[in-house]
Order: structure tokens, then sequence, then C-alpha cells
């Protein structure tokens, strides 16, 4: 099997759909013979051609409505927003058009887009380019939203979210496309969305979270081991729509539980994870399910980054407050 | 060797003779004579029988859905009377393969190209039916927001190009519209990539309130093209013959390959924005409606036809009485269709449910069923 890293496996999960299927279109900013900002599209177009993998005028709306439009054609765009900090310019196209085009149309129209783009924290940005801005895109009705956090995933889910007929955003954590390699079949495979992943099992306290914040957790799940805790880390994989039964499942087992996000606390997915928790499980806790995010300040200028993102750290303590409620 | 002539620092002068070049394109003028034979698109008799046909129903359509929403038979309804000849010409000079993505009062034109008149009733009483475009009806559904329609026109077109279909996207939006970023966007791209479209700005003088010299400092909106690189043009928009034959023209550019166009129609809406409490009479004057009233497109081109000999009294009666019997079996039909319910519209959001839809499913169907 061969060793990637996550920016590879996603360019692996692109050609293989790119092959598979010639209705994929791969497009945005710098994509074609620049290959991307972060490289995701290297070499594409010299493998497809310009017809299929191609650069845009600098213009996020643009793409935006390309990819609705090239949906009205029987097209299966993946278009690749350069920074997610960015989306604001492209949120019409989101939430207003592919997001409704189902709903709009009662079914007449579809749109199968995957809006690929890189975010979070942790690699020293100008300002404005690494916001997680996730939960701008779960809470609007109509779109599903995946964060891979290791390369096997990417690809699988990448494969899958291009072959969903609903738009996915698919957000890469910029963090991970080269911190570590990982094994990825060289062969298709496909993760289905909408499933968690338990990254570690536990019996103790159950930690969920998602892209880069499923590292720092299974750091502080270790941390824990080390003092006799048995700590499971779920990770998320698709955080719209959430994976109740794997989330609800551990908790029943685990009976304590916590969330952690890289994005705002008032930035609420996980928020919306502990109120899911309370409706479906309460009687399963021991303990009231804490957070650990972010700051509810704006996303910092790079020098103040390192404090600013939560870390295993911060996991451990909020973890000893569950475990010893 | 010749010395190169010194370019003049005088941006002035550059905007004056740009602006200078857009001259309005008329073939009918107001007294119905044509005024520019060399551009006349020659249609047939029967042609000119069609479209003055289908202007004159439209007209009805736009009286008898007024007085619908009066009654609060329809819903939401965005007055078309005066923008006859922009929106009827236009759509006359296109093809069924072509796809029409219009604004929220274009619905005169998808209807002309197919989409069932009890249809737009639906999406005007906000039923989710309405939108549900047949199969080989090639339209999109009115869009809300502003300009959205230019850039995805500019994805069709693009997909169009991809397929080698001989087919164009043909979009609208008003002299507001213009102001939008996704209207740039939308030019733009479609220029950049060479693709078969069709922009259309029905110039109607107001956006809301807001009256057109305010929108932008341009003298035309029709120059805003040559910005993008693509071939522009400003029309009388009260003359369904020019707006015919631009329509027709930039079409077949596109569909040689040449790229897309820009069409500002410079028209008038006679009635309020929309039916939803707009009043006119805050922001213009009557002398103003009866200045363009003058220009009216059907009575130009009733003037035209009577001349040929090929229209008449008769025959305007005619059509008025087919409109009004049409609208009445598609207003039946509307009252035909299913109510709405919550459980269908959570039916439309995904191709198959999540968790939180299908518990909400459970709720709803329970809900519904009392």
């Amino acid at each position: 099997m061969a060793q990637m890293t996550m920016i590879q496996a996603i360019t692996d999960a692109l050609r293989t759909e790119l092959k598979n299927d010639e209705n994929v279109l791969v497009f945005g900013e710098d994509v074609g013979v620049n290959g991307g900002v972060f490289r995701a599209t290297e070499g594409l177009q010299k493998e497809f051609g310009e017809d299929r993998v191609f650069d845009t005028p600098l213009a996020e709306s643009g793409i935006g409505g390309l990819a609705v439009g090239l949906s009205l054609q029987g097209f299966r765009p993946v278009p690749e927003i350069q920074f997610f900090g960015f989306v604001f310019e492209v949120m019409d196209s989101i939430a207003g058009q592919l997001a409704r085009m189902r709903f709009r149309t009662g079914g007449a129209f579809n749109a199968p887009v995957t809006i690929r783009s890189p975010f979070g924290g942790g690699v020293h940005t100008p300002e404005m380019h690494a916001d997680s801005l996730e939960l701008l895109m779960t809470s609007t009705p109509g779109v599903k939203v995946v964060i891979p956090s290791t390369p096997y995933d990417a690809k699988g889910l990448l494969i899958s979210a291009i072959r969903d007929n609903d738009p996915v955003i698919f957000l890469e954590h910029m963090k991970l496309y080269r911190s570590f390699r990982g094994e990825v079949p060289e062969e298709e495979y496909t993760i289905p969305l909408g499933k968690a992943d338990v990254k570690r099992e536990g019996t103790d306290l159950t930690i969920i979270a998602y892209g880069a914040m499923v590292h720092e957790s299974l750091k502080a799940a270790e941390e824990l081991e080390k003092e006799g805790h048995s700590v499971e880390v779920i990770d998320l994989r698709t955080v719209q729509p959430l994976d109740i039964e794997t989330i609800i499942a551990s908790v029943e087992k685990t009976n304590r539980a916590m969330v952690v996000q890289e994005a705002q606390k008032q930035a609420g997915i996980a928020a919306n994870i502990v109120a899911e928790i309370t409706e479906r499980a309460i009687l399963s806790l021991e303990a009231p399910v804490l957070r650990v995010t972010a700051p509810d300040t704006v996303f910092p200028f790079s020098q103040a980054e390192t404090v600013w993102l939560p870390n295993a750290t911060d996991i451990v303590n909020t973890a000893k407050k569950v475990l010893t409620f | 060797m010749v010395a190169n002539k010194p370019a003049q620092l005088d941006p002035m002068k550059t905007l004056h003779e740009i602006e200078e070049k857009f001259e309005m394109f008329q073939i009918l003028n107001e007294e119905g004579e044509i005024v520019n034979e060399k551009a006349n698109p020659n249609l047939s008799d029967e042609e000119l029988v069609e479209l003055m046909s289908r202007m004159v129903y439209t007209r009805i359509l736009d009286q008898r859905s007024i007085s619908l929403n009066r009654q609060g038979r329809l819903g939401f309804y965005a007055p078309t009377a005066g923008q006859e000849a922009s929106q009827l010409a236009s759509q006359y000079a296109l093809e069924k393969d072509d796809f029409i993505l219009p604004g929220y009062r274009d619905v005169p034109q998808i209807v002309w190209h197919g989409l069932p008149l009890w249809q737009a009733f639906l999406f005007s009483r906000g039923h989710f039916m309405g939108n549900q475009i047949p199969e080989g009806v090639n339209v999109f559904p009115p869009q809300i927001i502003i300009g959205a329609q230019f850039i995805q026109a500019a994805g069709v077109a693009l997909g169009m190009q991809k397929r080698g279909k001989k087919a164009i996207a043909i979009t609208y939006t008003g002299d507001g519209g213009s102001s939008q970023g996704d209207f740039y966007e939308g030019i733009n791209f479609a220029g950049a990539f060479r693709v078969p479209a069709v922009f259309i700005v029905q110039n109607n003088q107001f956006a809301i309130s807001t009256p057109r010299e305010l929108q932008t400092s341009a003298k035309t909106i029709a120059q805003k093209g040559i910005a993008a690189g693509i071939p522009s043009v400003l029309v009388d928009g009260m003359d369904p013959l020019a707006v015919y034959a631009a329509t027709k023209d930039a079409r077949e550019r596109a569909i040689k390959g040449d790229g897309p166009s820009l069409i500002e129609t410079v028209c008038y809406r006679y009635g309020p924005h929309t039916m939803a409490g707009d009043d006119p009479t805050r922001y213009r004057t009557s002398e103003t409606d009866s200045e363009w009233e003058k220009k009216d497109p059907l009575v130009r081109f009733r003037k035209y036809l009577e001349t040929k000999g090929i229209w008449s009294e008769e025959k305007e009666a005619e059509v008025i009485e087919k409109a009004k019997e049409e609208i009445k079996e598609a207003v039946k039909k509307a009252d035909a269709a299913p109510k709405q319910k919550v459980t269908d519209l959570i039916n439309i959001m995904y191709e198959e449910n999540p968790y939180n839809l299908d518990e909400q499913l459970a709720y709803y169907t329970e809900k519904e069923s009392k």
C-alpha cells in the first residue's frame, strides 16, 4: 500500500473520479498549470486536458455560479475555493443556490457539486485565509459538510462526495495537508458520508472531534491513558449530517463525553452535538458534556495562533473535569 | 524611421468616444414605421402575427395576473406590461434547445419556452410544483437573488460548449441587476471562456424606486460589456423587431463560437415593481408614464401589422378570448394541485434523508395527519 500525505490522497481521489466519470470537471483559481496553490490538482490538467481541469477568472461567486450552471448541463463540478476564508464571496452560490437546487425545483434539478476548500489554523496564513467557517455550512440545509482527518479518509470521502448527487462542502485542513503520511490504497474505495469513525476505542470518556482536532484529541487520549483513563475518540468525518448513532452508542458506553472543535465556541457545531447528546442520552450521562473550542474572537493574527487554537493540553484539562465530575 | 505618435493622457476623451458609439438600435418607430430597413429581420407574415399574438396574450396575462393577485388567488407577481417587446421578441429569437435563466419578472419568456402556465401560477402561489420544470423544457426557475442568474448562465453556456451543443444560454436582469457583482462576474467569465451566452439587461428605468441614473455613472448599461471584452448593443426595448434582430444576431454569433453578447433593452414597466405594496407614484410622475406609453410595443407593432394588412381588431379579439380561456383553465389546474405539505418539502431536500430529516419527517407526518 502506498504511503501518502493528505494532499496526495486528495489528488489521487480527484484523478480517480476524473478517470471514472467524464462529467467530473475540476476548476478554480490556479488549479490548472499551477496545480493549485497547495498542489491538490498537481498534474491533473496535463493528464485530463484543459477541457476537464481548468483555471477560472479570479472571482469566487463566479466559480460558484459556474458550478450551478454546469450542473444544469449534467456535469459533476468539483470547484476549488482557494481558501475557505474567501467563502463569503461565494455564499449565495452555496447557500442560496446550490443548497436549494433540489428543493426549489421539487427534484427536477439537483446539484452534484463538490466544493473543495482548504481551511483551518496553525499554518500562519495571512488574515482571512484560515478561519474555521464550517458552521456557516452546517447551518445551511441542503449541503453536506465533510472534513477528513487522515489521508485514507480523505481519499475515500472525496470519492464519495464527488459521487453524491447533492452538494458537498469538502473542507481540507491546511495543517493536515503534509503533516504526516498514512497508508492509502492505490485502488478506488469509498467511505460513506455521514459515518463517523472511532479512531480510538475506550471505556471512560468519549471525545468527539473532527479535522485537526482529531489528532490533538488522540494525543490527549494518550496522555490520559498514562493516568489510567481509557478514552474513546470519535472522528466525525462528516459534520453535516452527523453520525448520531455512533455518538450515542459511544456515550451510552462511556457515560461521559466532550466535544472538541477548532472553531470558536459560538460557532456551534460542538453546541449542537451537546444538544443532541442531551436530548438522546441524558440518562446515560455521569457528567455534563463539556466543550473545548477556540475563544469567541475573530480568527487571530498569526502570531497569536498557537495559543488561540485548542491543543492536547486544553483537551486533557477539560477531560479531567469531565472524568472527575 | 517614423516616430510613434505619443499617446495623449485624455481618459475623458476615451470615455466620451466610447459612450458616443452606443446609439439606440431601432427598426420600428413609435408610429409603426420601419426606419431601419437594412436591419429588418424580415419575419414572415405568419411569424409577425405569431409574435404580435404572444404580446397581446401576455398583456392580457399580466392584467389577469394583477387582478387574480388582488383577489388573493395569486401570490408573488411582478407585472410585465410595457416589457413585452423586450421579453417576448428576445425569446422568439430562440430555439427550443436554448436555455433560459430568468429573473422573477421574466415568467412570460419561460412560459413561451414551454413551462405550462398552471405551473407559473403555482410558482406565484409559492408551491414547489411551480418550479418542477418538465423534462425537455429548457428553463431554470425564476431567479430571486438579483444577478445570480448571470454567473449561472455563464456556467450553463460553458456546459453547452463542452457538450458541443448548438444552443445558447440566455439570461435576463434589470438596470438594477447590472450593478451587482454577479453581473460583472457573469459577463466576464462568459467572455473569458468565450461561451455561447446572451445577457439581456432590461433597463426599465427603475430598480423598484431607484432611477437608472442613480445605478451607475455609465451613460449606457450596454457599454459595460466593453470592459468584459464582449460585443454589446443598446436596443429600443419597446421595438419588437429591434429586440428580435439584436437577439438573433447575438445568438448566431454565439452558435458560431464567437462568444457571448450583452444587450441592453431600453424599456419601461407600466405597473408597480411587484404586487406586494409597491406604489410607483412615490417615485415617478404620470407625465413620465404617458411619455413611455406613447412608445408602447403593442401599439406600434399593431400599426405595422395593420398597415401590412395582416392584423385586425377581430384577430386581436380572438387572441384575447383565447388568452382568457387558457388563463382560466390554467388557474383551474393550479387550484387542483395537491396542497403543499411540509412532509413533501422534507423529502425534496436531499436524494436520501439524513437522520435529522427522517425524524422530522415522522413528526410532521403525524402533525399533518390530523
